[in-house]
């Protein structure tokens, strides 16, 4: 019988497909940040809002960050079931971890429209 | 299994081969990473909200101590980086001989180190 404890893993395969899909796109996001900043003659206040104040960018910002925060899930819960032993530790930092990046969705939204 | 069989963790002792070098620091820098968001998400208000905290980051960026996070984060970012293309390109099935895993471990930790000192010296 196997042994199932309720802060262990679920869906290992699909969360290593999002993993390494997440990574392509922020790879790819990071990468373009980088050269719109290079391609600029000036890079000061004006020229970084305005590159933000576009609601496509504005947008991909957001699912960029989404699949950031998804992929830090997956990333610290690895790290967490590796070396924390007590399933009660473990389910508390899990708990912390989730709100945490819960609330960096709210305040990512509020930074991206709120400028 | 025998479970009393011995166990030698000692951890001091235990000489990580390259790629298990790039591995743990894989983690590291991802930790590092997820406990620096907090900060990098209210750098990223500052320099959005007005002309006042984009110039009063600015002001805060020039401390010392924020030049040594801001490089440490630059290091965390490259390696995570770098060490998580290698992933992908042995996932593909590239590299997947001992020596090429040895050879592009090498790659990632001095690509993340020449990148870092690169931009650490253009933002100085």
């Amino acid at each position: 019988m196997v042994d199932r404890i309720v802060t262990g893993a679920h869906y290992g395969l699909r969360d290593w497909l999002i993993q390494r899909v997440s990574a392509v796109i922020m790879a790819l996001y990071a990468l373009f940040i980088v050269g719109y900043a290079l391609y600029q003659p000036h890079l000061d206040y004006d020229s970084w809002t305005r590159m933000f104040s576009s609601n496509v960018l504005r947008s991909f910002t957001l699912l960029v960050l989404l699949a950031l925060y998804y992929h830090a899930w997956i990333g610290v819960r690895d790290i967490v079931m590796d070396y924390v032993k007590p399933a009660g530790v473990r389910l508390a930092i899990h708990v912390v971890v989730i709100l945490a990046l819960l609330l960096y969705v709210i305040w990512s939204v509020q930074i991206l429209w709120g400028m | 299994m025998n479970k009393k069989r011995p166990k030698f963790l000692a951890l001091h002792q235990i000489k990580l081969p390259l790629p298990g070098m790039v591995s743990i620091l894989h983690r590291i820098s991802g930790a590092l990473l997820f406990l620096a968001l907090p900060l990098l998400l209210w750098m990223l208000q500052c320099s959005l909200r007005s002309i006042e905290t984009y110039t009063e980051l600015v002001d805060n960026l020039q401390h010392p101590a924020s030049k040594i996070f801001l490089l440490l984060v630059l290091w965390a970012f490259l390696h995570h980086f770098c060490a998580g293309i290698r992933y992908l390109a042995i996932d593909l099935q590239f590299a997947s001989s001992l020596a090429r895993a040895r050879s592009s471990s090498r790659w990632v930790l001095a690509v993340s180190l020449a990148l870092m000192v690169t931009v650490g010296v253009w933002l100085w």
